[in-house]
Formats: structure tokens, C-alpha cells, sequence
């Protein structure tokens, strides 16, 4: 692996020696890779590359499947979070996730956030209200369901239900936010409002998003990491990936050779 | 040549779809007739004396105490079936899926399904009757609930994995625990479908008359008498409506019979409630 990174922020989450195993069948091997604090990280590769999986395993998530399972190290602040003793829900407090699909809570706009909220402090009404708002603004959705916080989260368009799974994550204050193709069943305009979104985080959060969309990499984010059968082949900053990448495979995808 | 194959082939294909047309519409046919002789016999023996009076004087008599006794009897069995078949269902569907005991226990509960309910029956008379030396109305809600038991589960369990995975995930992504985010995010998300399987857990079983037969038994008085003498349910036979129509359908007796009949659109009717409702409330969930 390539990694031409100068070490100007401090270093997030560091994987090492990351396996993944679908029942016998291995879909990660020898993962290494150090995702730097408050910038976007983007992960790309042709489909059925890893990026998903590898993202998965940050919050552990993959844990509700029996036959999944991960060896290796992943640090985050320094710590190993696959040691069995983590503490899951607390590690997902500090890490949010959001899928491919948007997924509202079914409940309403204002319950879809106040939920996670109520989980892991204990507010006033008013606090909840409060951070209920102040989340959906950073969401860039709050002008837009202000009037709509009883309405069901389903109601809302996809675009929207999208930035509501974001404005939940973020309300219960974590500092790393894992993006599972956040766009990729959001039409264009949706689309551009969820990237200059990441781009806002950015100054509060460390972000990974995994894409297929090369422009949305390049587009977003700071870094970038190219995944192929499994492996991280190169991972250096994104403008360096896109206009001087040092691997052929890494210019062959980029370029639209395959994947 | 050709178009003359064509034109025996499209002969064939009406036919096919006249005859099977024919044989569905026979199913339903018998379906409308038995409802529609059970509402022109039953209503007619509906009057004041019909609802409120319990002893049957030859053709004078209501059957209050055994809409009760049925009442009561069929909610004893759905809070001790429901609330076991939707944990059962839970297992399945949330921790059990694809595993060994996971599958046996499906298995079982589907052999359970077809168990005869006379079967069943019999079985809570040698565990319960016989021990207790007493018929009674807990002993039939006992049977009952051994009977929605599977029902309850199979529907909890199938609901339950229409719920798509990426809504777990998300539910746990932010840190809710397994058990809250199966009881409050899943939960929701299926809760028109969960009722539904009551619903339909319910119907399967206000029918049921064999099970009954050895258990609560019946009676011509009220199952408790004053109220507060409820217990009289763990210790006394108790009248309920199924038990009595086959009593009452059997005897020589001209008035009784118009009783039975009475007592069937009773049931008839509750069936056809629940399973409208049953149809109704999944259509609402899905919209």
C-alpha cells in the first residue's frame, strides 16, 4: 500500500491488520489505514470491493449478524473497540452512521431525533426541543420541516428522510460520522444539498463516506482511500489520488476503466 | 394448419379458465350459503329473552351466561397465548433465524398448527381437569391459548421479518439496545400486523368447541354469581356459547334448536368481525 500522507492532523482511527470473514468466506485482508481528525475521508472501489464492510466494523455494527466477524485492530482515540469489553452503545453514541436508504425511526419528525436523544442523556423538554432544533438546523433542514415536526418521518421526501437520518446522528453529539453512500438513492438536488452538508460537518466531525461516485469523492473530501478485491491499494489525499495516483489499478478505476 | 392449432389452443386456454373459475366459485358458494343460513335462522330466534335470560325452559331461554362465559374464557386464553406467542415470535425472528433451535421450534409450532383441537382437548383434561377434579372455564382458556399459541407466533415471526434489516441498523447505530430497539423501533413498525395476528389468533379460536367439551364444560347458570365470586372460573364448569349450540342442537326439542341457531350466528358474526377487521387493519398499515 501507498501511503503519502503528511501527518498534519492527528490521527482518528487507526486500523490495523483489519480481516473480515462472512461466514468462511473473507472479504477484507490486512486492512491499514489511519482516517485524520475533522476531514472527510472518502472511500471508493468498484462494487463489491470492501468499502462497506470495512466501514462497518468501526461501530461494530455487522455484529448483528452471527456469522460476521472481524480480526485485526481497530484503534479509535487510541483505543481497540474490537476488544469484546467496548461498550457498544457508547461506542455508537460517538460514532453515527448513516445507510444507503434513508431510515427514519417510524415516528414522527421531532420523536425520529428526540429518541436518541432521551437514550443517552437525561433533558429537560425544553433541552430536547432545543437540541431537537439545533440539530435539525446543522442538518440544513430545519426551514423546511419547522412546520412538519408531528408529521410522520415517512412523510418527508427522500432527500429529506436522508438529512433527518443526519440531523439524528448528529444530535447525540459523536465524533465520528460513518457515510454508507449516503446519495445513492437521493435524486441530484438532494444529492448536492447532502454534500455541501458533509463539507459543513466537517470543522465538528470526522467524517468516512463511502461512495461510487468519483466526483462526489473528489468533490468532498480531503482523502481518500481506494479499495479493490478486499484490499486498500492506495490511500493519499484526495487531489493527489485523483490527478497523480500512484497505482495502476487506482488510475484505472479513476479513470472509468472498470468497476 | 397453423392458425387451426392456434384456434385449439385458445379453445383450451378458456376452457381451463371457465372450470377452475367454476371450482372457486364453488368454494365461495358454499362460504355465502352457510353464512346466509346462519343469519336467516339465527336472527330470528334473536329477541330481549335471547340476550339477557340463562336458563332454557323449553322454548323460553337466553344464552346471556354463555356469551359471557365465552367472553371471559376467550380473553383468559389470548393473555396467556398472546403475550407467549409474541415472545416466541421475537425469538424467531430476532435471534433465532437460521439457527438450529430456531428452526426446530418453527416446526414444532407449524405440527402444532394442524394438532386437532380435540387433541388438545383432551390433553388439559388429564393435566388440568383430572388434577383439579373440577371442570372448568380457566381449564378451556388453558386449551385456547394452547391453540393460538402457534398461530400468535408464526404471524408475530413472519411480521416481524417484513421489518427490513437497514431499520435495525439504524435503530442501532445510534446506540438503542438490542431490546429496546426490537420492542420500540421494530415493534412500530409492524404493530398493525402484530394486532392483525391477534386478531386473527382470536378468531381461530371463538370457534372451537372440542377443546371445550373437556374442559370448561358448560352450565345453565352464570359463570360467577354475585361478581366477586370470580374464582368460580378455576372451580366450577362454565357456560360458554360453542359448547352450548352443540347441546342445544343435538336435543329433540324445537325451541332449543332455534337457540343453537342463535348461539352460531353469535359466533358466525364475531368470525367474520375479527376477520374483516383482521383484513382492514393490514391494508390501513400498508398505506
Amino acid at each position: 500500500m501507498i501511503n503519502s500522507i503528511p501527518p498534519k492532523k492527528e490521527v482518528k482511527i487507526s486500523v490495523r491488520n483489519l480481516n473480515f470473514f462472512y461466514g468462511n468466506q473473507q472479504a477484507l485482508f490486512n486492512n491499514h489505514i489511519d482516517v485524520y481528525e475533522k476531514c472527510v475521508t472518502a472511500v471508493i472501489g468498484p462494487s463489491g470491493c470492501g468499502k462497506s464492510t470495512h466501514l462497518r466494523v468501526y461501530n461494530r455494527i455487522y455484529q448483528l449478524y452471527r456469522d460476521q466477524r472481524a480480526e485485526g485492530k481497530v484503534l479509535i482515540d487510541g483505543e481497540d473497540i474490537l476488544n469484546p469489553s467496548t461498550d457498544l452503545l457508547e461506542l455508537r453514541r460517538k460514532i453515527g452512521m448513516i445507510f444507503q436508504k434513508p431510515t427514519p425511526f417510524p415516528m414522527t419528525v421531532f420523536e425520529n431525533i428526540a429518541y436518541g436523544l432521551r437514550l443517552h442523556y437525561k433533558l429537560s423538554k425544553n433541552e430536547i426541543a432545543e437540541k431537537v432544533e439545533r440539530s435539525l438546523r446543522s442538518a440544513a433542514l430545519w426551514d423546511e420541516v419547522k412546520d412538519k415536526l408531528n408529521k410522520p418521518g415517512m412523510a418527508l421526501s427522500g432527500g429529506q428522510q436522508q438529512r433527518l437520518c443526519i440531523a439524528r446522528a448528529i444530535a447525540i453529539e459523536p465524533e465520528i460520522l460513518l457515510m454508507d453512500e449516503p446519495t445513492s438513492a437521493i435524486d441530484p438536488i438532494g444529492t448536492s444539498k447532502i454534500e455541501d452538508l458533509v463539507q459543513e460537518l466537517e470543522s465538528q466531525f470526522t467524517i468516512v463516506i463511502v461512495t461510487h461516485n468519483m466526483q462526489q469523492a473528489a468533490r468532498v473530501s480531503d482523502y481518500t482511500a481506494f479499495f479493490f478485491e478486499g484490499e486498500i491499494i492506495e490511500y493519499a489525499s484526495t487531489d493527489e489520488i485523483f490527478t497523480n495516483p500512484k497505482n495502476k489499478k487506482t488510475e484505472e478505476y479513476i479513470t472509468g476503466r472498470f468497476g | 394448419m397453423k392458425k387451426k392449432a392456434v384456434i385449439k389452443r385458445r379453445a383450451l386456454d378458456n376452457f381451463m379458465k371457465v372450470v377452475s373459475f367454476v371450482a372457486a366459485m364453488a368454494g365461495i358458494f358454499f362460504l355465502f350459503w352457510i353464512i346466509a343460513v346462519v343469519f336467516a335462522r339465527g336472527f330470528s330466534s334473536f329477541n330481549k329473552e335471547f340476550f339477557t335470560g340463562i336458563s332454557v325452559d323449553g322454548a323460553e331461554g337466553g344464552v346471556a351466561n354463555a356469551i359471557l362465559g365465552t367472553l371471559i374464557i376467550t380473553l383468559i386464553a389470548t393473555f396467556i397465548g398472546v403475550p407467549l406467542g409474541i415472545l416466541g415470535g421475537i425469538f424467531l425472528s430476532e435471534f433465532g433465524r437460521n439457527s438450529k433451535i430456531g428452526n426446530i421450534i418453527r416446526f414444532s409450532a407449524n405440527v402444532m398448527m394442524g394438532m386437532p383441537s380435540i387433541i388438545i382437548g383432551l390433553f388439559v383434561y388429564t393435566v388440568i381437569v383430572f388434577n383439579t377434579k373440577t371442570f372448568s372455564g380457566f381449564a378451556g382458556a388453558v386449551a385456547l391459548s394452547i391453540i393460538m399459541f402457534p398461530v400468535v407466533l408464526r404471524t408475530t415471526e413472519d411480521m416481524l421479518s417484513l421489518v427490513p434489516n437497514s431499520l435495525r441498523e439504524a435503530a442501532l447505530a445510534i446506540g438503542t439496545p438490542r431490546w429496546k430497539t426490537t420492542l420500540q423501533i421494530v415493534f412500530r413498525a409492524s404493530k398493525t400486523g402484530l394486532l392483525t395476528g391477534v386478531l386473527l389468533a382470536v378468531a381461530r379460536v371463538s370457534g372451537e368447541t372440542a377443546p371445550l367439551l373437556f374442559t370448561a364444560l358448560n352450565s345453565y347458570f352464570w359463570p360467577f354469581e354475585p361478581w366477586w365470586k370470580f374464582w368460580h372460573i378455576f372451580t366450577h364448569p362454565t357456560p360458554n356459547l360453542t359448547v352450548t349450540i352443540n347441546d342445544y342442537a343435538m336435543s329433540p326439542f324445537d325451541g332449543l334448536n332455534k337457540i343453537a341457531w342463535g348461539a352460531s350466528l353469535i359466533i358466525t358474526a364475531s368470525v367474520l368481525l375479527l376477520n374483516i377487521s383482521a383484513r382492514i387493519l393490514l391494508r390501513e398499515g400498508k398505506k
